[in-house]
C-alpha cells in the first residue's frame, strides 16, 4: 500500500500531457483565416458582375469606381457581409452559452423557442409600433425592432429556465417540450398579427418566416451592432462560470463561481445576441447547435476557447451559407434558413441519436 | 449574533442548525464542531441527516442557525472567499460535456480551466491513484474512478492545508462510497495526511470500520439529531451502535467459526502510515 503524500514537491513533477488548449489556440488562428477568406469570397460572389478584384484593380489604376460597382459593393454586399458576420457570430455564441447554461448540447435558441419569442416581439413591434406614442417612436427609431426582439428573447429564455430547472437540475425533456409550446404560441400570435398588418408591414413580416440576409442595410447593421457587440463582449467573462456550471450548480458555487450572477448574465447575453440577430435577419436555425458541437468535437468543451471560436466559425459558416443561397438559384435567391436547416438538421438528429440513452425522453 | 470563541479560528462550527424539507424536520437544532488538524467523521444510519448536515454547512440547503468557518460567518462570505478556504466533494457528479480528466481537475484551480500551467492537478491525480489518466474522457471512467477524479479536483482547490497560518478544509460526502478496498485506503490515507499537515477534514462516512481506523473525532447522527460525539473509542461501542442502528453490532468480537472476516486494521502494524 502506498502511503500518499500530498503537497507541492511531494511527487516529482510529471511530464506535461498533450493538451487540447494548444490545439484550440491553433484552431482560432485557422478559423480567423477561414473567416477572412470567406469575407473576400462573399464580396466577390453575386448576381451582379461587380467584383472586388475589378474594384481593386480600378482603384490601383487610379480610376474612379463606376456608380454601379459602388452601389453593389458598398451599399449591398458590404452591409450584407457585416450583417452576416454579426448574425453568424451572435447565433453561434448564443447557442454555446445557452448549452453551457442548460448543461446540455441540445439547447439552442432556435430549437427551444427563444428565437420564436424574439420573433414574436419583433412582429409586435412592426405591426403595433405605430400605436406607440410618437415621442417614444422617435427615441427608439430603427432600434425599436431589435430592442423589442431582445426583450422577447429575454422573456422567453427566463420563462424556459424557470419551467425546466428545478433545484439546479435542468430537465431536457421539459426544456424541449416547453420550447415546442413556446414556438407554437409565438407562431399563433404572429399569425393573428399578420391579419392586422397592412401591405408594407406584410412584406416585412414575410421576411421573418424565411430568415435572410437579403434585407441588409447599414441602418440594420448599426441597429444590431451595439446589442450583439455587447453580448459578444460579455461572453469571455462567462467562460469560467460556464465551465464550472458543467459540474452542476452546487459544485460550481463551491469552486467560487457566483452562480446566480453567471446565470443572469448568460440569459441576458443569449437574449441580446439572439434577439438582435432575429430582429435583423429573421429565424435562421441550427447555426447555434452545429457550430458549438463541431468545435467541442475538435477541441473540447472549454468555454474559454469555445466561445471565441464559435463566433469565428459561426460567422464564416453563415457567410458560406449566404453565398450558397445567392448562387444556387441565381439570379433569384434562396432564403438562407433553408440552407442552414439542410446543413443543421441532420447534425441535430445525430446528436440526439448519440445521446438517446442519457436523455430518457 | 453570538460571537464564536477565539479558539474557533481553526474550526468549522455549526450552531443550532435546523433544516425543514417540506413538512419534515430533517435536522433539529444540531450543533457540530470540527477542529483543523483532525479527521472528523459524520456517521449514522440512512436518513439520519448526515448528508443534509453537510449540505447545510456548505450552504446547499436552506437552514436556520449559523455556520462559522475559521471564525467567520459563512453566510457573509462570497463564493470565491469560501472557495479559497474550503473545497467540497459531492456524493456523485455527472458532467454535462466531454471534458478530459485533467480538464475537470483543473477546474479546481482558482483561475479555472485555463489557469497558468500548474503541476498541482497532475500531482493531485497521482495522489488519488489516477496517474496516467489525465487525457482520458471523464465520461468513459467507472464510478469509482470518477469519484477519485472529483476528489483530485477538490484537493487541487485547497492543495496547501495551511495558508498564512489558517487551515483550509476538505469537506467530503462519502468519499470512499464506490471505491475498492485498496483505493479506500489511498483516499483515507490522503485525508489523514491532510489533517496531519494542519488542514481540516470533515467526511460523511458509511463504513464504521474505516471510520474507526481513520477518524479522530466521530459525530453519530440519529433521526436528525446528534446521538453521540467523541473519539471512535467513545462513540463506536456495542451499546451506542445497537441503539442507533437498531440492530446488534458487536464491537471487537470475533464472529463464529467458518465466517471469514477481514482485519484491515492489521495493516497498521505492517505498514505504518506517516503522520
Amino acid at each position: 500500500m502506498l502511503s500518499t503524500e500530498i503537497g507541492p514537491g511531494a511527487v516529482t513533477a510529471p511530464a506535461p500531457v498533450p493538451d487540447r488548449r494548444h490545439r484550440a489556440r491553433r484552431l482560432t488562428l485557422a478559423l480567423l483565416l477561414l473567416l477572412i477568406l470567406t469575407c473576400i469570397l462573399s464580396l466577390t460572389t453575386g448576381a451582379s458582375q461587380a467584383s472586388l478584384w475589378r474594384a481593386l484593380t480600378h482603384l490601383y489604376d487610379g480610376q474612379e469606381l463606376t456608380t454601379m460597382d459602388q452601389i453593389v459593393l458598398l451599399d449591398i454586399r458590404l452591409p450584407r457581409l457585416c450583417m452576416g458576420i454579426l448574425v453568424g457570430a451572435a447565433l453561434a455564441v448564443s447557442g454555446a452559452v445557452m448549452q453551457g447554461l442548460f448543461r446540455n448540447p441540445l439547447a439552442d435558441p432556435g430549437i427551444v423557442g427563444v428565437s420564436a419569442g424574439a420573433g414574436l416581439a419583433a412582429i409586435c413591434a412592426i405591426v403595433l409600433g405605430a400605436f406607440l406614442p410618437l415621442s417614444l417612436q422617435k427615441i427608439l427609431g430603427s432600434a425599436l425592432v431589435p430592442v423589442a426582439a431582445f426583450l422577447g428573447g429575454w422573456g422567453s429564455t427566463l420563462l424556459l429556465y424557470r419551467v425546466s430547472t428545478r433545484g439546479g437540475q435542468t430537465s431536457v425533456a421539459t426544456m424541449l417540450l416547453a420550447g415546442i409550446a413556446l414556438g407554437a404560441l409565438a407562431g399563433a400570435a404572429s399569425g393573428v398579427l399578420v391579419y392586422y398588418s397592412d401591405d408594407n408591414q406584410l412584406r416585412d413580416l414575410t421576411f421573418w418566416g424565411m430568415g435572410s440576409l437579403a434585407g441588409a442595410t447599414w441602418a440594420k447593421v448599426l441597429a444590431a451592432l451595439p446589442i450583439i457587440g455587447l453580448a459578444l463582449a460579455a461572453a469571455p467573462f462567462l467562460a469560467r462560470g460556464l465551465n464550472g456550471m458543467a459540474l452542476g450548480e452546487a459544485a460550481a458555487g463551491h469552486i467560487g463561481i457566483p452562480v446566480q450572477r453567471v446565470k443572469n448574465s448568460a440569459i441576458l447575453a443569449v437574449a441580446g445576441a439572439t434577439g438582435a440577430a432575429v430582429a435583423v435577419s429573421g429565424g435562421i436555425g441550427f447555426i447555434g447547435i452545429v457550430v458549438p458541437h463541431l468545435l467541442r468535437l475538435a477541441t473540447g468543451p472549454d468555454h474559454h476557447s469555445l466561445l471565441p471560436n464559435a463566433a469565428l466559425l459561426g460567422a464564416a459558416l453563415l457567410l458560406a451559407a449566404d453565398m450558397i443561397a445567392r448562387v444556387v438559384v441565381a439570379p433569384a435567391e434562396l432564403p438562407i434558413g433553408i440552407i442552414t436547416a439542410i446543413l443543421g438538421a441532420p447534425v441535430f438528429l445525430w446528436i440526439l441519436l448519440r445521446r438517446r440513452g442519457e436523455l430518457s425522453i | 449574533m453570538t460571537q464564536p470563541p477565539p479558539s474557533a479560528t481553526a474550526q468549522l462550527q455549526a450552531i443550532d442548525i435546523t433544516v425543514q424539507l417540506g413538512r419534515r424536520q430533517v435536522l433539529r437544532q444540531v450543533n457540530f464542531t470540527a477542529t483543523a488538524g483532525r479527521v472528523t467523521a459524520i456517521v449514522g444510519p440512512n436518513g439520519s441527516g448526515k448528508t443534509t448536515l453537510l449540505r447545510a454547512m456548505t450552504g446547499e440547503v436552506a437552514h436556520s442557525g449559523q455556520v462559522y468557518l475559521n471564525g467567520a460567518d459563512t453566510a457573509r462570505l462570497s463564493p470565491w472567499e469560501l472557495a479559497a478556504v474550503r473545497a467540497v466533494q459531492p456524493q456523485s457528479s455527472t458532467i454535462a460535456f466531454p471534458f478530459t480528466v485533467l480538464e475537470i481537475v483543473r477546474l479546481g484551480l482558482s483561475a479555472g480551466l485555463s489557469a497558468a500551467d500548474s503541476h498541482v492537478p497532475l500531482q493531485a491525480l497521482e495522489a488519488v491513484g489516477l496517474h496516467g489518466f489525465s487525457g482520458r474522457m471523464y465520461q468513459d471512467l467507472s464510478g469509482g474512478e470518477q469519484q477519485r477524479v472529483q476528489l483530485a479536483r477538490v484537493i487541487t482547490q485547497v492543495w496547501e492545508p495551511m495558508v498564512d497560518g489558517a487551515p483550509r478544509w476538505l469537506i467530503l460526502d462519502e468519499p470512499v462510497a464506490s471505491l475498492d478496498i485498496g483505493h479506500q485506503f489511498t483516499v483515507m490515507d490522503l485525508t489523514r495526511n491532510y489533517a496531519a499537515r494542519g488542514g481540516g477534514v470533515v467526511a460523511v462516512m458509511h463504513d464504521l470500520n474505516l471510520t474507526a481506523m481513520f477518524a479522530d473525532h466521530v459525530v453519530l447522527m440519529q433521526a436528525g439529531a446528534v446521538a453521540a460525539t467523541g473519539t471512535p473509542q467513545e462513540v463506536l461501542t456495542d451499546e451506542t451502535l445497537a441503539r442507533t442502528y437498531s440492530c446488534p453490532v458487536p464491537v471487537n468480537t470475533t464472529p463464529p467459526d467458518k465466517i471469514p472476516f477481514l482485519l484491515p486494521q492489521a495493516r497498521r502494524r505492517s505498514s505504518p502510515v506517516s503522520t
